[in-house]
């Protein structure tokens, strides 16, 4: 199978994951990627079939996945609230609205819907089609680490994820850095999904996301936070993902459900193999309230 | 008193919200939904009957949670006591045990393939550090593909056919109270889980160092109570009694085990622990609303574009109320984390 091929079933997962990187090196757990991602994917897709360009429909699964994650955030940083309790509903909302709106729209059922689709702008000799979200995420990953890495903002924004209090004591709003982390990983989240109906599927089917969302969620703990690494891991997944149907014409004996799950098992075997470990950003999941 | 008020009021709120939200008739949908949950006999056995599974698996997410476990896998442990029961049917029945014997021996095993897959969870958490909200979830996917392929493969019908498990004979089933309403006798031992689970987490020594486990990890440190195994024990009673509840949906209605074996229940079961701020008797109430609201949203699928799907919006806006209620009430001195 071309590389590039591969690339594009990890896209989905590769690209939710860089963003929750964001979120977790400011002191985040979203566990709501999941739903931010099935938004995306939703609305895409209803943009692209209503307008017939693929493009706007990225661009609303992006806007879609950024208000889903903002709201998100007014739960986890202004109220504190615990954040595995608001990205569990968060993940029920999401799929509730898409699964109703979507019924409403096309039938109890849910009908296979020909969506116009995101067409790859080249085919690169040995190396396969690319396309254009493809090409971001690529481009991304250096971004990302630029950002984190690179400017005052990722670095008071780390700050915020292994010790908020020296982040507030050095003239920074833990509650607007990790807003502005959750803004990120939202807009990530939605293009993951977005590209997932449009750029992949070609459709949207209910809870169509099927657990993408934890497995980038997974990659992130087994790429130490790192956004190369991070990359690197959800490949792994994709790979695993693309076994599905390589596997299906080199006619081996292996039962179907066992490659379905193969990707889930994989993220868990890693998860096993790597552990916590001790870089996890200190203040990984506990919500930050200022003293009064 | 003051609270119960507004729960129930924010709750009425909340469903009247999410139909003007979705476009649907008022007065007509709220008619539809109260027919389908309490409109006759028929109605109400299916507002109980969806109120059992709810129960069995909220009681496990709230054990779970009580001690710090985030367990969102309510779902894979629910499947995989099913498939566990369906092997013990297969291999009882060869045996050719008494019928009574082997029900109790399917819903023992439902149990332990339940607490089993929990137990993997737990393991990873207490010894490999990775959260328990993680791998749960994860588990899941795999306990469907699992299920998809026993119920192709090695546990299919004997004909061959679908993939579905073989029926189970009648006299292996949970006794039913009428035929009409198909009302059964899991009924009771959903009433002795709740017991059973108020008395041990709020009587027992045990109980009170898995609260003291979730409530204040460093107080039970301090106190010597080792919170691993404490954690590992409440993952396993949660896996057992998320697979109770699909060993009594499996020999009190299904007889059989297939794709649709579960209709999310350890899903939905989130939610209705959370709501009942992880109390087992409020839980049972918690329980019944939703059951109530699933039985009603059917009916109300019949008559509009607007289904079963519509509980999740309903749950998950709840949820998000009474966290932004408690944080808003929250006035206790905030404790800021150190490192």
């Amino acid at each position: 199978m071309e590389p590039l091929v591969v690339l594009q079933f990890a896209a989905p997962v590769a690209i939710a994951a860089v963003g929750e990187t964001v979120c977790q090196r400011g002191g985040i757990i979203n566990i709501g990627l999941e739903g931010t991602m099935l938004a995306g994917a939703f609305f895409a897709t209803l943009t692209s079939l209503a307008t017939q360009n693929p493009w706007l429909g990225i661009l609303v699964g992006i806007a879609a996945g950024t208000i889903v994650s903002l709201i998100s955030s007014w739960f986890t940083v202004k109220l504190a609230a615990d954040q595995v309790v608001v990205g569990t509903a968060i993940n029920l909302l999401a799929m509730g609205v898409t699964s109703t709106l979507f019924r409403s729209r096309f039938g109890q059922s849910g009908q296979l819907l020909s969506v116009p689709g995101l067409k790859p702008f080249a085919v690169i000799p040995y190396l396969g089609p690319i396309d254009g979200v493809v090409l971001f995420l690529l481009l991304s990953i250096p971004l990302v680490r630029y950002l984190l890495w690179g400017t005052t903002w990722g670095l008071a924004l780390r700050a915020s994820g292994e010790y908020p209090k020296s982040a507030e004591a050095a003239g920074f709003s833990v509650g607007k850095l990790r807003v502005g982390a959750m803004a990120i990983g939202g807009l990530f989240g939605g293009l993951a999904g977005a590209y997932l109906s449009l750029g992949i599927a070609g459709t949207f089917a209910e809870n169509m996301t099927s657990g993408r969302g934890f497995v980038a969620i997974a990659m992130v703990t087994f790429g130490r936070w790192r956004p190369g690494f991070v990359f690197a891991a959800a490949l792994l997944v994709g790979f695993a993902e693309s076994m599905q149907f390589r596997v299906q014409t080199l006619n081996l004996h292996i039962p179907f459900q066992f490659l379905v799950a193969a990707p889930y098992i994989l993220a868990l075997l890693v998860l096993v193999i790597v552990g916590k470990g001790s870089v996890a950003p200190a203040a990984l999941g506990v919500a930050y309230k200022r003293e009064k | 008193m003051k609270r119960a008020a507004i729960t129930i009021v924010g709750l009425a709120t909340i469903l009247i919200l999410t139909l003007l939200v979705f476009n649907l008739p008022l007065a007509n949908s709220l008619g539809f939904l109260a027919k389908g949950a309490f409109g006759d006999k028929f109605a109400i056995a299916r507002t109980i009957l969806k109120t059992v599974p709810l129960t069995l698996t909220g009681l496990g997410i709230l054990v779970a949670w009580r001690a710090g476990m985030y367990n969102i896998g309510g779902e894979g442990q629910f499947i995989v006591g099913g498939i566990a029961g369906a092997w013990m049917a297969k291999s009882a029945l060869q045996a050719n045990l008494p019928a009574p014997a082997i029900t109790v021996l399917i819903l023992v095993a439902c149990m332990a393939g339940g607490a089993g897959w929990a137990g993997i969870a737990a393991w990873m958490q207490v010894k490999r550090g990775v959260e328990v909200v993680i791998s749960t979830i994860l588990l899941n996917f795999v306990a469907i593909q699992l299920l998809n392929y026993v119920a192709a493969g090695p546990l299919q019908e004997a004909k061959k056919q679908l993939p579905l498990t073989d029926l189970l004979p009648a006299q292996v089933m949970l006794p039913k109270f009428d035929r009409q309403t198909d009302l059964h006798a899991g009924i009771f031992i959903v009433l002795a889980a709740v017991a059973l689970v108020y008395v041990y987490l709020f009587l027992t020594k045990g109980g009170f160092r898995l609260r003291l486990v979730g409530e204040n990890p460093r107080v039970a440190r301090a106190n010597l109570v080792n919170a691993h195994s404490v954690q590992f024990r409440a993952m396993l009673l949660s896996g057992a009694l998320c697979g109770l509840a699909a060993g009594v949906e499996y020999t009190a209605l299904a007889g059989q085990l297939g794709a649709g074996f579960s209709q999310n229940w350890g899903f939905l079961a989130i939610p209705v622990a959370l709501l009942s701020n992880l109390h087992p008797l409020l839980l049972l109430l918690s329980a019944l609303y939703f059951g109530a609201l699933f039985s009603g949203s059917e009916n109300l699928a019949r008559f509009t574009t607007a289904g079963t799907t519509l509980i999740y919006v309903i749950q998950a806006a709840a949820v998000l109320g009474f966290v932004a209620l408690r944080s808003i009430a929250d006035k206790k001195p905030v404790q800021t984390e150190a490192a």
